[in-house]
């Protein structure tokens, strides 16, 4: 069996946060990590890789220092590394960014392929599906647990209130949540392995079939009007009282809101 | 591409066991708002088995004309029947704007249909308006009249962008749930019915359902709730709720609580507020014991009034707190209970 997970390097927008003093982001101290979410895709990966045996490789689509997410993977158990990185293709929204990888893939031999569900720097939670769409292959989003049968997979898939178990056949598209598993360490070895793998690196030119206008920023449907960062509301009042004190405070407060 | 000939404000209606998800009411309000900008009208598409009867409600909440695709094929929601009625809706009517919303269901549809049709997605948005694409003007370049344009947040909350789709149509957004206003429910209103069927042929895109598994769960829908008595790690413990469940019960309120909690076993995933779990904005909000992780600040600031109780006078929650509180929550809490309920009794 052949997997191809995609993966991508972003910003920890968890815990390494630091605000500057007028309260907006300082990304120039944030460091960058494999996106939670597809670092479950790829334990996933590694794990059908463990039990049927599975030759697993990593995507990716960024600037040439995304090669360090893909020696990440490796160090954990994938076998190959694949870099997409063109100038043509910066500024690229989801369309772009989902021909891209589906241009990529287009050249690679998969039974399965697992994205993260979404990216913690963009939250859309739209690449996979658009992945999927371009290939014509079924999806199966917010997977939460991942088995292998005959020429399908079997997957439990998450909705608000229910689960739903569900099979399709492969090819197929598969979109991980964190909560999947609990994805391994890198081990010494790995990490060696990682050190000389030989990372394959493709421009625009190794894409098959994608339009350029399909491509990059000039290929993306949806534009910036305007960024920011978040204003925030102000802070009200902050007391510190003894407990019988604090309570008539909030007491108060709540009757002068007429919510009591 | 002819985008002039793209007219109207369509939105999805998601339902479920034939029963209509409010996020449907939501964007049919939001619509409606959009539509009157444009001098245009609200149609919602309603799609799945045995559903035609639930188009009044969808007419009562302020839908002007309802599209409705029914077929066996779409009785649960599975990814490819759904894209093909409603990328099949949108070919045959082109509509200027599609809201889905951004359910676990939407954000699946969303991008297969908008990557089938080839427009842009934008995802998660908390506020839609109507206006000039570049907003100011830019020398050389048109500036667009009439544009969707779409605010969501990014970086976990950290910064929020405006997005437009000034090329292609639809434009297409998936929005947050509980963020759009409902209008008032005009009870009576019958809808304007349109059935529409494209056929539906099974192929290799079509996944088989083995098993629904539902979760059992008597709770109220926190995102519904006026009164959030909400907990975070520093409640201590699964038993030490019983002080929230207290003031919640004094007050008329509903328990919920931060990721840490959920992470922690002591609460279950359908009552956590936040980035990774639901977006709320109640009359008032308790943050008791919770830092306030800017994920969890996403899913709760919009809330009209924010109260928050927490030992340590640095946490983040207190910026964005009408009324803070620093000190103990084991103390305090019994203390407010017992006086919200007795202010109650006097009323």
């Amino acid at each position: 069996m052949k997997i191809v997970v995609c993966i991508k390097q972003v910003p920890d927008t968890k815990g390494g946060v630091k605000f500057n003093p007028d309260g907006t982001l300082d990304r120039a101290s944030m460091m960058t990590i494999m996106n939670p979410d597809d670092k479950a895709g790829l334990e996933a990966a590694l794990r059908l890789k463990d039990e049927y045996g599975a030759e697993v490789t990593v995507l990716t689509m960024g600037l040439p220092k995304a090669e360090e997410v893909l020696r990440e993977a490796i160090a954990m158990g994938a076998d190959k590394g694949v870099l997409v990185t063109d100038r043509v293709l910066g500024g690229a929204d989801t369309w772009a960014t989902s021909q891209t990888l589906a241009g990529a893939l287009r050249n690679m031999e998969y039974d399965l392929i697992i994205t993260g569900r979404q990216a913690i720097d963009g939250d859309t939670a739209q690449v996979g599906p658009q992945i999927s769409e371009h290939l014509n292959i079924p999806v199966i989003s917010y997977a939460q647990n991942l088995k292998v049968e005959g020429d399908s997979v079997i997957v439990e898939r998450q909705f608000d209130d229910r689960y739903h178990v569900l099979k399709a056949k492969m090819p197929c598209l598969i979109t991980a949540l964190a909560e999947l598993n609990e994805p391994r360490y890198m081990t010494p070895g790995g990490i060696f392995d990682a050190y000389k793998a030989e990372i394959t690196v493709w421009g625009r030119a190794d894409l098959k079939d994608v339009e350029d206008s399909n491509l990059g920023l000039k290929g993306s449907p949806t534009q910036i009007a305007k960024a920011s960062d978040k204003v925030r509301k102000g802070s009200g009042e902050v007391v510190t009282l003894d407990p019988a004190e604090a309570a008539s405070y909030i007491t108060g407060k709540l009757a002068e809101k007429h919510v009591i | 591409m002819g985008l002039e000939e793209y007219k109207g404000v369509y939105v999805f209606a998601q339902q479920v066991d034939n029963v209509i998800n409010s996020i449907a009411f939501e964007l049919i309000g939001k619509g409606k708002d959009l539509a009157e900008a444009l001098g245009t009208q609200v149609t919602a598409v309603l799609v799945g088995s045995g559903v035609k009867n639930l188009a009044d409600e969808l007419a009562e909440y302020g839908a002007d004309k309802v599209i409705v695709v029914d077929d066996p094929e779409l009785k649960e929601y599975r990814t490819e029947p759904y894209a093909h009625a409603l990328s099949s809706v949108i070919e045959k009517y082109k509509p200027e704007i599609m809201l889905v919303g951004a359910t676990a269901i939407g954000r699946d549809l969303g991008p297969r249909v908008s990557a089938r049709i080839h427009t842009g997605l934008t995802a998660d948005c908390t506020q839609l308006e109507i206006g000039d694409f570049p907003i100011n003007p830019v020398p050389g370049k048109e500036t667009k009249h009439n544009q969707l344009l779409m605010t969501r947040p990014a970086f976990g909350g950290n910064t929020i962008a405006t997005i437009a789709c000034p090329d292609f149509r639809p434009q297409m957004a998936t929005v947050r749930p509980g963020v759009m206003q409902k209008r008032e429910k005009q009870a009576g209103v019958k809808a304007n019915v349109e059935e529409f069927n494209p056929g539906f042929t099974p192929d290799n895109k079509y996944v088989e359902i083995l098993e629904i598994v539902k979760a059992v769960t008597d709770t109220v829908d926190i995102m519904d709730a006026k009164i959030l008595v909400s907990g975070g790690r520093g409640v201590g413990s699964a038993e030490n709720f019983k002080l929230l469940e207290d003031l919640a019960e004094a007050i008329g309120g509903t328990v919920s609580c931060s990721r840490a909690v959920v992470d922690a076993g002591w609460k279950p995933k359908d009552l956590q507020v936040g980035q990774t779990g639901k977006t709320v904005r109640p009359h008032v909000y308790f943050a008791i014991g919770i830092s306030g992780a800017i994920q969890h600040i996403a899913g709760m600031e919009e809330s009209d009034i924010i109260v928050a109780i927490n030992k340590d006078e640095t946490a983040p929650i207190f910026s964005v707190a009408d009324y803070g509180v620093v000190g103990d929550l084991n103390k305090i809490l019994p203390v407010l209970t017992e006086q919200i309920k007795a202010a109650r009794a006097a009323n």
